[in-house]
């Protein structure tokens, strides 16, 4: 008997580890030999435990489990969270796995189920390639950074690669702080391999030898599973004298996302922001040529070479070429990770894929690229999913992450979280974010207690931050400020106390 | 308190273990804050002098970030998600509750020792929150009344 429980961080969250422990119990007790296997989530977190036996060669789904519904799975009769065939369920059908096809298939930690799933192919693709090969099929593939920037990483590969340095480095962001995504961390978790893969031929493509993954400290799991993975990765030759990496932690500090904070950061120093220019590609990690990426970006690598570009590039819209692991979360019913071509309007994602909030409650906005992302009211839910089609809303795609949030949401209180998380996590570098981010806290509390002279302020300074900031946590906090404003003004409009 | 002697032979292979590594001042300070469960003021100056910084540069790094605390925490941490997402799902109160329940305020250490009460910005479980972490353990669609059981337990 094959049995499947996953690792995932939101799989253990809810129980996972448990419910594993009372599989492996039930069938010592029933003598039944059980091959247990911990893989990653297929993304269906509102189903988490999903549990997987296979039934004559076919992977049928069983969730939300407890550990009381484990001895059911060993009975003939059907289970009450019986599922069907996982890969027939409609959240699975509707997708485009390219960058998350093994994650919640694959033993993370099997190197073997890795290449017998088509993993190390790009790879070995790539090493009878030219460096100016890889650089020009990962640009033709049309990728952009998928941590929020958007900057096509063809482009940045070519600038390292022709970058003179007797040393360059290849340095994922992993630090992936914003609310409302965990894609990173779920194919860290789910098939760390890929993201190594993607890694090593980065190195391949700009002549770099040494890679860092710099993941975030509250993702305990992810550090586990990656570290463990470079390790067999090293002893079965794919890391080594060519290109080898290492895996750093970071310690709690939101702006680290930022790749110069990172690199900063990576050096043993403050995670502050550096001005660029030098950009990072020629002067970054200890000064020298770097590529920093985001785990989804590299990790999308192996398949464009595997499959080549053209196949990555026929999916999407516009600019936005490929597909993107949305992340859907907050008051959501059916929440988790959801990879799709780009185009899907906002409305179908929210409606259709997500159905709706978690309450039962009217979907009062969304909030699409984390914490500096806008917040998008119903009014504009026809919006198609793409980089410049976001921004022509004054919103941004970001991480591709989505907060949903009922209609007892206040948003003015939403606003002023942005100034208070930008107020707590500011390097303290520039000063537009470093004290607007508090006179904003102090500009939207006076807003609360009905004090309306206070908004042509709260306006201009978010005019000033967004202009002034060096980076995007100062630049970017006026995108949720100024999109509640703008989207939701009645809840602005406070009546002064009762007090008064 | 440590004595001097005791610390730096404790000190000692940590430095050594790192010797070598590039930028390896924030793993050294998580494996200092790992053995000693904190970031000794007197360890600063000793790591300071092996990266060959001063003692400034070391203490501006340590204290840059959240994760390295000076003092020792209680024997219990327990970390509520304040994110966004997080909030749609009624963090705030979870919050309230959880404080009211243990008598803290954030980043309090109760008077016996017991629990810390921290917040966090994100545990990337954004679809099952609000999302707590007790002493590296995750907890999804947490609730109060759990979440104090475990830090009383």
């Amino acid at each position: 008997m094959k049995i499947w429980v996953p690792l995932d961080s939101a799989a253990v969250a809810l129980g996972a580890d448990e419910v594993a422990a009372a599989i492996q119990a039930e069938a010592t007790r029933r003598g039944v030999t059980v091959t247990l296997v911990r893989n990653g989530s297929r993304g269906m977190v509102w189903l988490e435990p999903l549990v997987e036996v296979e039934v004559d060669g076919i992977r049928h789904g069983f969730g939300p489990m407890t550990a009381a519904d484990v001895p059911a799975l060993f009975d003939a009769a059907t289970h009450p969270k019986a599922l069907g065939p996982v890969e027939e369920l409609d959240w699975m059908k509707g997708q485009t796995r390219l960058t998350f096809a093994r994650v919640g298939v694959i033993d993370p930690l099997s190197l073997d189920d890795y290449r017998a799933h088509g993993g190390l192919a790009g790879l070995d693709r790539a090493k009878a390639m030219t460096k100016a090969q890889i650089v020009a099929e990962v640009t033709d593939s049309g990728l952009r950074g998928r941590g929020g920037a958007g900057f096509p990483t063809g482009i940045k590969w070519k600038t390292v690669s022709e970058a003179p340095g007797d040393r360059k480095y290849i340095v994922c962001n992993a630090d992936e702080g914003d609310s409302a995504t965990f894609a990173d961390r779920m194919l860290m978790e789910g098939d760390p391999f890929c993201l190594i893969e993607g890694m090593a031929i980065a190195g391949l493509a700009c002549g770099a030898t040494k890679g860092y993954v710099y993941i975030r400290s509250e993702y305990p799991v992810a550090i586990r599973i990656m570290s463990e993975a470079v390790r067999i990765a090293r002893a079965a030759g794919v890391l080594g004298a060519d290109f080898d990496m290492e895996i750093r932690v970071g310690a709690g500090a939101y702006v680290c996302g930022e790749e110069t904070s990172l690199l900063n950061s990576l050096e043993g120093k403050r995670g502050v922001v550096r001005a660029k220019p030098p950009l990072p590609a020629l002067q970054g990690f200890m000064g020298r040529p770097t590529v920093v990426n985001n785990v989804i970006s590299l990790a999308s690598v192996p398949v464009i070479l595997a499959k080549g570009a053209a196949h990555y590039k026929d999916f999407g819209l516009g600019r936005s070429r490929g597909t993107i692991p949305l992340q859907i979360a907050g008051n959501v019913r059916f929440g988790g990770l959801y990879e799709v071509a780009f185009g899907l309007t906002l409305g179908q994602i929210v409606n259709d894929i997500a159905g709706g909030t978690a309450s039962g409650r009217p979907v009062k906005a969304v909030q699409v690229g984390g914490p500096l992302g806008a917040w998008f009211p119903p009014a504009l839910f026809d919006t198609p999913f793409g980089y410049e089609e976001f921004g022509a809303k004054d919103g941004l795609i970001g991480h591709a992450g989505l907060t949903l949030a009922d209609d007892s949401t206040d948003m003015l209180q939403m606003a002023r979280f942005a100034m208070e998380f930008c107020a707590i996590e500011s390097c303290g570098k520039c000063t537009p974010c470093r004290i607007g981010s508090t006179r904003g806290v102090e500009t939207l509390d006076r807003l609360a207690r009905g004090d309306a002279s206070a908004l042509p302020i709260l306006t201009d300074l978010c005019n000033t931050m967004k202009l002034g900031s060096l980076c995007a946590l100062g630049g970017f906090t006026p995108y949720p400020v100024m999109s509640a404003l703008t989207h939701f003004p009645d809840d602005f409009a406070r009546a002064k106390e009762a007090a008064e | 308190m440590l004595d001097s002697a005791d610390l730096e032979s404790r000190l000692q292979p940590i430095l050594d273990a790192h010797r070598g590594m590039e930028g390896s001042l924030l793993p050294i300070l998580h494996a200092v804050q790992e053995a000693f469960g904190h970031v000794p003021e007197a360890a600063l100056p000793m790591i300071a002098a092996d990266l060959g910084i001063s003692k400034a540069e070391a203490h501006g790094v340590m204290t840059f970030y959240h994760d390295f605390r000076a003092r020792p925490a209680g024997r219990h941490v327990l970390k509520l998600c304040r994110a966004e997402a997080c909030q749609t799902m009624g963090a705030d109160a979870l919050a309230d509750a959880v404080k009211a329940k243990l008598g803290l305020d954030w980043h309090e250490t109760s008077a016996d020792g017991a629990v810390t009460l921290e917040p966090v910005f994100c545990l990337g479980l954004c679809a099952c929150g609000p999302a707590a972490m007790v002493d590296g353990q995750l907890v999804g669609r947490a609730g109060a009344d759990a979440l104090v059981a475990k830090v009383k337990a």
